[in-house]
């Protein structure tokens, strides 16, 4: 039996039509509302390729049932900011040109982002400690971790 | 999208103007339309300078590049190459990168060639087309091409008349030859009659503009290959055995019927399921029944991979630098030292698993992939499907990265083949435990080496031998269906080659020998232990051994390690490397390990670790801190000498090192591919382990050693063969200990300290 959710996704209202309310949010938002930019990863909440806010807050949402999900305000890469006006990390991640594939890009930006939410200013260890569940492949963390403290105004 | 994608019938021809081509500033004569360029597209064949770039009606330029960027910048760095002999500003050169419909096969991703090679061949077709150019600047401007100027695509004669290069090509062709040589891919050459630019006279070349990729990711602007939708497109997931050779024999279809749309397709032993929505495959493939054959690899294991390794017959060996009389020298020597270092089977462990789409109909194939090398790759999907070449097309996009020959390729042949089955488009996409189980692997080794000194502690003699699977059991590409997944489980006859390699000899020994040695397969068909290229295909678990070992005999002889190396290193190059690495590290001359140690919680230490690869030599010094408690090591800080000639991007060129010295601190202390005697039990990153942000060096210092009358070499990968050895012998340095397998975990490090 088809069910239909309201999601509030980057400020816009969408219905989704999903077959299974127990389908991860990142079905809905790669199949129904063509939104790409959180990618699978694992399916199993191991690396975060895949993650979003949920009410400001960082969430995998490979893991979150598109049911759990409709309740919240969701937030992706693409509505975290602009070329036009970039969130302080979009800012840093070039300045410091941090990626390489980038697949895993959602995971870094929008964890650190919640992170600097909560604590403006964190410290190197907070900063590891909070994106300590990441994969990257290629090698990027450190030049994360400048960019981290790059946008949080301590370089 | 970032990139549309056009169809078969892509023609310039349509962005002409309605006039018939030129729209010249009031200098032009009028009758200069005749005389240069052409309307008529010239044929995608090596030999046209038509094939490698084009100048758009808007002066921007496009230059058709049969290689990728995997992420590490090829795409700016190649495009400043063509601004630099083009005379254009950086900006207005965009890239194609290896769609078979509109470039080349210059060979993909491979061997870290994109600047030394294609580039150079970029530059020299850049370099043609501007000296086309200025000759039809010449007639137009009535002035002798010597007399003319360019700056950005605007050429001005003393006269004071000018014209742009889009006045005069813009939107039409060259139709002008370049010399080729005949071959494709790596080995694909061409030239053009202009002389190239001299190092003094560049302005693009050697400077860092940023990549051109990086805002389009960060701002999620950019459609990977994961990302692409096409109409009517089913979702596939693959069906794979629990114990690897075992094949389908019963398909429960009934299993999966509640759930919507979802279907099975099994051709031959080929098991995939089907759905409309992604979910509903997701979940089919969870859900389906299947009984399969009785299935017995008798695999070793991982813990007694090596002791298989030792034992197994060898199939092939062959010893590339033999000279003088080694065993003689072994003979003559006062002492002879061994050693032997093992290397695990590692996964190319891609952040996203293997995607890759398909449609196939009426006759034609379109593929949308990110393999490396897309060209074999439409080779291959038109041999697995039983199609000429040229009706396929193979549509290169971004996608996650490779570290060398993983999973995309088969991906796509999943694709290509569910799609000519079921006549509708088909993505594919792997799920996480098929990303680190299935995709082909980095091949374990056991490298063993020995010295004969003599009375004064010279290395009279010397010998490595690495003994391995096959480095091409499954090739490099998939240019041939026997060496992708779909194709063995398909029934096509297997094409495997016996080789394995040695790395470039940059110690000179009296007598010496170094050479390999190839064991069968542990499995020969459809094997999830199958071996192939991983990122630096033989450097870590060969430099592993040799640099570990040069450290074993200089600590023999009492030596220092740098003195000791560059006692046997005679070419500059090399040399340099070594000592600027040294120097700037502000290394301490002394034989390791360091005194005074023994009973210190923490120990530190540090290694020097050199390599050349073709004509990039890196030195690599690494400080470590060994907790004797938990047997963790801790990189403290890499300094990294590295010369790799001209160099295209300074900053780009330091990320592209920094990036790869951590991913070589991963496949160092944590990657090793788990399995035992049924199949690989490495099926997440829990199984899997791999690097995160706590276990990152502190510092990471690069050195980039200019060289610009040089040629340029590669640097995608080389670096990252030196990490194993430097932290190795750091770790010596350290403790006195000295490590013998990859990967350095707590475990084994605290046991090899008891």
């Amino acid at each position: 039996m088809a069910e239909r959710f309201t999601l509030k996704v980057n400020g816009q209202a969408h219905v989704v039509e999903v077959d299974d309310p127990s389908m991860p949010l990142l079905y809905a938002l790669r199949d129904e509302l063509q939104l790409n930019n959180p990618r699978f990863g694992c399916g199993l909440g191991q690396c975060g390729a895949c993650t979003v806010h949920l009410n400001g807050v960082a969430a995998r949402s490979c893991m979150v049932p598109v049911s759990t999900a409709a309740k919240a305000e969701i937030t992706t890469l693409a509505g975290l900011g602009t070329p036009e006006h970039p969130h302080p990390l979009q800012a840093a991640w070039i300045e410091e040109q941090v990626s390489q594939c980038a697949y895993c890009i959602n995971g870094w930006i929008m964890t650190a982002a919640a992170l600097l939410k909560r604590n403006p200013h964190p410290t190197d260890e907070q900063i590891k400690t909070e994106l300590n569940s990441l994969i990257c492949r290629c090698g990027t963390h450190g030049a994360a971790l400048r960019a981290v403290k790059r946008a949080s105004g301590s370089v | 999208m970032r990139e549309e994608i056009d169809t078969f019938n892509f023609s310039r021809r349509a962005f002409l103007s309605a006039a018939g081509a030129l729209i010249v500033t009031a200098a032009l004569p009028e009758n200069a339309d005749a005389a240069f360029g052409s309307d008529r597209k010239p044929p995608l064949i090596p030999d046209q300078l038509d094939s490698y770039l084009a100048v758009e009606r808007d002066g921007t330029v496009t230059v058709f590049y049969g290689r990728i960027d995997g992420g590490q910048g090829l795409e700016t760095s190649i495009a400043q190459m063509v601004a630099e002999e083009l005379d254009v500003a950086f900006p207005r050169v965009k890239m194609v990168m290896s769609d078979t419909a509109r470039t080349v096969n210059m060979g993909g991703a491979s061997g870290a060639l994109g600047v030394s090679r294609s580039g150079m061949h970029l530059r020299a077709c850049a370099a043609e087309a501007r000296r086309l150019l200025l000759e039809g600047a010449a007639s137009a401007l009535n002035a002798p091409a010597e007399s003319l100027q360019v700056s950005d695509g605007v050429i001005r004669a003393d006269s004071g008349k000018q014209i742009t290069y889009a006045d005069l090509i813009g939107g039409r062709y060259f139709d002008s030859k370049v010399n080729w040589n005949g071959k494709y891919g790596n080995e694909l050459v061409v030239s053009g009659k202009a002389k190239l630019k001299r190092p003094a006279d560049f302005k693009i070349i050697g400077t860092s503009p940023r990549r051109k990729d990086l805002p389009l990711k960060v701002f999620a602007k950019l459609d990977m290959v994961a990302d692409v939708k096409l109409p009517d497109m089913l979702h596939a997931r693959m069906i794979r055995p629990t114990v690897a050779g075992a094949v389908p024999v019963a398909v429960d279809e009934s299993s999966i019927k509640n759930i919507a749309g979802a279907q099975v397709v099994w051709i031959k032993n080929l098991l995939a399921v089907v759905a409309p929505k992604e979910w509903n495959a997701v979940r089919a493939a969870r859900t389906l029944k299947v009984t399969w054959s009785e299935s017995h690899p008798n695999f070793p294991g991982h813990d007694k991979l090596h002791e298989h390794i030792r034992s197994a017959p060898i199939v092939k060996t062959e010893f590339p630098v033999s000279n003088g009389a080694v065993e003689e020298g072994m003979k003559r020597a006062v002492k002879v030292i061994s050693g032997e270092y093992e290397y695990p089977t590692q996964s190319h462990a891609s952040t996203g698993p293997a995607c890759g789409l398909a449609d196939v109909k009426d006759g034609e194939a379109t593929v949308w992939t990110s393999t490396q090398k897309p060209h074999y790759a439409r080779d291959g999907i038109a041999n697995l499907l039983g199609l000429p070449a040229e009706k396929v097309r193979a549509v290169w996009m971004f996608g996650t990265g490779s570290y060398g020959r993983n999973d995309q390729g088969d991906a796509t042949a999943d694709a290509a083949v569910l799609s000519q089955h079921l006549k509708r488009p088909v993505r594919v996409q792997y799920m996480r435990h098929e990303g680190l189980a299935w995709d082909p692997k980095g091949t374990a080794t056991v490298n063993r080496s020995r010295a004969g000194l003599d009375a004064s502690g010279k290395v009279i003699a010397y010998e490595n031998v690495s003994k391995a699977f096959s480095r091409l059991n499954t090739a490099t590409n998939e240019g041939r269906a026997a060496h992708v997944l779909a194709g063995q489980l398909l029934g096509v006859a297997l094409e495997p080659e016996q080789s394995f390699e040695i790395p470039h000899a940059s110690y000179t020994f009296e007598n010496g020998r170094v050479g390999w040695e190839i064991i069968p397969p542990l499995m020969d068909r459809a094997s999830p232990l199958r071996t192939t290229h991983l990122r630096d295909p033989y450097g870590p678990p060969i430099l592993f051994g040799s640099e570990s070992f040069m450290d074993e005999v200089a600590a023999a002889t009492g030596e220092d390690p740098v003195a000791f190396r560059l006692r046997y290193l005679t070419n500059p190059r090399d040399r340099d490397a070594v000592k600027t690495a040294a120097e700037k590290y502000g290394w301490e001359a002394r034989p390791s390990p360091r005194n005074a140690q023994k009973n210190a919680a923490v120990a530190v230490g540090r290694g020097i670790a050199f390599r050349r690869h073709f004509d990039t030599f890196i030195g690599l010094v690494a400080e470590v801190r060994v907790h004797r408690d938990t047997g963790k090591i801790e990189p403290m800080r890499y300094v990294c000498a590295h010369d790799v000639g001209l160099i295209v991007n300074p900053e780009t060129l330091k990320h592209v090192i920094d990036r790869q010295l951590v991913y070589g601190t991963s496949r160092t202390l944590f990657e090793e591919v788990r399995f035992d005697d049924k199949m690989v039990t490495s099926v997440d990153w829990l199984t899997y382990p791999v690097l995160h942000i706590d276990s990152i060096p502190q510092s990471i210092e690069i050195h980039l050693i200019s060289r610009p009358e040089a040629a340029p070499s590669g640097a995608a990968e080389m670096a990252l063969g030196l990490v194993p050895a430097a932290i190795g012998n750091a770790v010596f340095d350290a403790t006195g200990v000295r490590l013998r397998r990859v990967p350095f975990t707590p475990e084994r490090v605290k046991a090899a300290l008891a």
